[in-house]
């Protein structure tokens, strides 16, 4: 049975409606009509109406709208109890299309903005590191507010809770290095010297740089949701209006555990790394043991090893700093925290890249 | 002399261009609970904000126990925020410390008591906000109304001589409600302590207020301003009367 049957009787349109008017779209013929026709007024009838919900106050709102538009008197009869109200209610919000349209921002203006917003960032993050830098290292010769419980629970998080995933994955990569490095030198018969490119790899460069990926994964992204949470908790606000100095407090714990552990955690991730290669090396390209340790011994060098772990130490600083200002400057609501955990492990893994260019290129000048 | 614990002169607050309050001035008297009222997006929790120093003001200045807040140096403002305590709306409890770690913090950063009395004043805060036995409790394991209350203990850890309230009612049952403003005007009458208190629930606002003033969306400014009795009997324009009278003529 139709719910909706409508006619039109001289400039009046006649609605009549029956039964239940439940989940109906928009009758589109209707409104056809009333744009078509030379209608003054309009009768709806509902007194066989029995069920409605949202779509039939849809249908009706939408025909209050066309008839204030064209003049239109609308009189209805017997409408259910409550829909007359909901329809004031409805009408007396204008709609989005009625209100003042945004004002058009212009391109020298967008420009302008961005220029301002990157300059107040570049300006507040410098701001931010300079000063957690002075109070890391001006901390080694005062008293901070620094609870020696919160260092060492970022210590143990930072350190014994990170290593079973570091080594496995320094194991892995010295576990391809080695394998991509035999393709080239099985060719010349010079296998052997995998265990030393194996070596100076890990230890120079790719133990640091493999322990930072995962720490800033892991370590800084779990600084940034923390104090991000607590921003959102107001915990930040307690801090600052009880007079506590939230760099000392939350900061600098997270950045000294870093910074001690990520020298620790690249040591040991050279030497998981290198027996990776050596398990390549005995197993797989049927190098005596005694002569893969040899040529990874004599490949050793402190000066790459005092590299790699100046590499780690400056990625200490990048990820706890990187972590910490993102959950500082976390918003109040949880998708910031979210946004905030992801720009601190990207922001973290851009700058190391940034940085180990920088040592690179630095000791490649002064010939380390 | 006067007995103002605060003093806004021509203060103005906002964010960048957005003006939320302009030449605002008032007085929060010793011993006062005094109450900033107004409808949702008023400023008032802003002008809290800027009272405890979160953010600055756009405009004007004011003093706090006969101190420009502003003008102070770091010495000064340290000194300053040790007299005064604030309960958030959520507690701000800190999640990873226990309710005896979140209350001795303040103790422990600002006072040279050993650990001892400490525990002791923890325990005896705690008692003044009916939480006893309740020290080792993690802010997880306790409800909204606990947490409010344990957050009211740290806030009077240092015996401050203001303390600010956002929203305490927010997210309260009545009966926990109705308690806490109870424990509020206790805590004014017997530790002579000044509280401010932002919030717009009208029941909190006519139980517990000595004084008040109204922040006006509209206008910007304050309309009105004394006991909320008072300005109920006299309302300076419809909006004051409409809020205090919950839209009712």
């Amino acid at each position: 049975m139709e719910t909706m049957k409508f006619d039109i009787k001289g400039d009046a349109l006649n609605i009549y409606l029956v039964g239940d008017f439940v989940k109906q779209d928009l009758p589109q013929a209707l409104f056809e009509q009333i744009n078509a026709q030379k209608i003054t007024k309009i009768l709806i009838d509902s007194s066989l109406l029995e069920k409605w919900d949202s779509s039939f106050l849809v249908m009706l709102y939408e025909l209050y709208q066309k008839a204030s538009q064209k003049n239109i008197v609308i009189k209805a009869s017997k409408l259910p109890n409550g829909v007359e109200a909901l329809i004031k209610l409805a009408l007396s919000v204008p709609r989005a299309s009625e209100l003042a349209p945004a004002p058009r921002i212009g391109f020298l203006e967008k420009a302008g903005d961005l220029t301002i917003r990157v300059y107040q960032t570049i300006r507040k993050t410098t701001k931010f590191t300079l000063h957690n830098l002075r109070i890391f290292f001006s901390s080694f010769l005062r008293r901070t507010t620094t609870r020696d419980v919160d260092f060492l629970f970022a210590l143990q998080d930072c350190g014994p809770k990170a290593l079973p995933i570091v080594l496995l994955i320094s194991f892995m990569v010295g576990l391809i290095l080695a394998f991509v490095g035999a393709v080239q030198l099985q060719m010349f018969g010079a296998e052997v010297y995998v265990a030393s490119l194996v070596t100076i790899g890990m230890t120079r460069i790719m133990g640091a740089i493999m322990v930072g990926i995962i720490m800033a994964g892991r370590t800084g992204a779990s600084f940034a949701a923390t104090i991000g949470t607590m921003q959102v908790n107001e915990e930040i606000d307690a801090l600052k209006t009880m007079g506590i100095n939230v760099s000392e407090f939350l900061v600098l714990p997270r950045l000294k555990a870093l910074v001690v552990t990520m020298p620790l955690l690249t040591m040991l991730a050279d030497f998981a790394g290198i027996l990776g290669g050596a398990a390549v090396g005995i197993l797989a390209l049927n190098i005596p043991y005694s002569e893969f340790f040899k040529y990874a011994y004599n490949a050793w060098f402190l000066k790459h090893f005092l590299v790699g772990l100046f590499h780690a130490f400056v990625f200490g600083f990048i990820i706890a700093l990187s972590g910490c200002y993102f959950g500082i400057n976390c918003g109040r609501d949880a998708d910031s925290v979210g946004k905030s955990t992801t720009s601190a492990v990207v922001y973290s893994i851009v700058w190391m890249i940034i940085a180990t260019g920088l040592i690179t290129f630095c000791f490649q000048r002064m010939g380390i | 002399m006067t007995n103002a614990v605060i003093k806004a002169k021509n203060l103005s607050i906002g964010y960048g261009k957005k003006v939320l309050l302009q030449n605002a001035d008032f007085e929060v008297k010793k011993g006062d609970i005094f109450i900033i009222m107004g409808g949702s997006g008023c400023g008032k929790s802003s002008l809290l904000k800027v009272l405890t120093g979160l953010m600055p003001p756009l405009n004007g200045s004011f003093d706090l126990l006969g101190l420009d807040f502003n003008t102070s140096n770091a010495v000064q403002k340290e000194a300053l925020r040790q007299k005064t305590g604030i309960l958030y709306q959520s507690g701000a409890l800190f999640s990873s410390m226990t309710l005896k770690e979140n209350i001795a913090l303040p103790l422990n950063q600002y006072s040279d008591y050993n650990q001892k009395t400490i525990d002791e004043l923890v325990a005896l805060k705690l008692a003044l906000v009916g939480l006893s036995g309740y020290e080792d409790y993690y802010p997880s394991e306790i409800s909204g109304g606990m947490k409010k209350r344990a957050g009211l203990a740290r806030a009077l850890a240092l015996d401050p001589e203001i303390v600010y309230f956002d929203e305490p009612s927010a997210g309260l049952d009545p009966v926990s409600s109705a308690r806490l403003d109870e424990l509020m005007i206790e805590i004014n009458k017997n530790l002579n302590t000044t509280l401010v208190v932002v919030t717009h629930e009208l029941q909190s606002i006519f139980a517990i207020a000595s004084n008040s003033i109204y922040l006006d969306a509209t206008t910007k400014t304050i309309t009105a301003s004394g006991n909320p009795h008072d300005i109920l009997k006299n309302p300076p324009n419809e909006r004051v009367k409409q809020f205090l009278l919950r839209g009712k003529d």
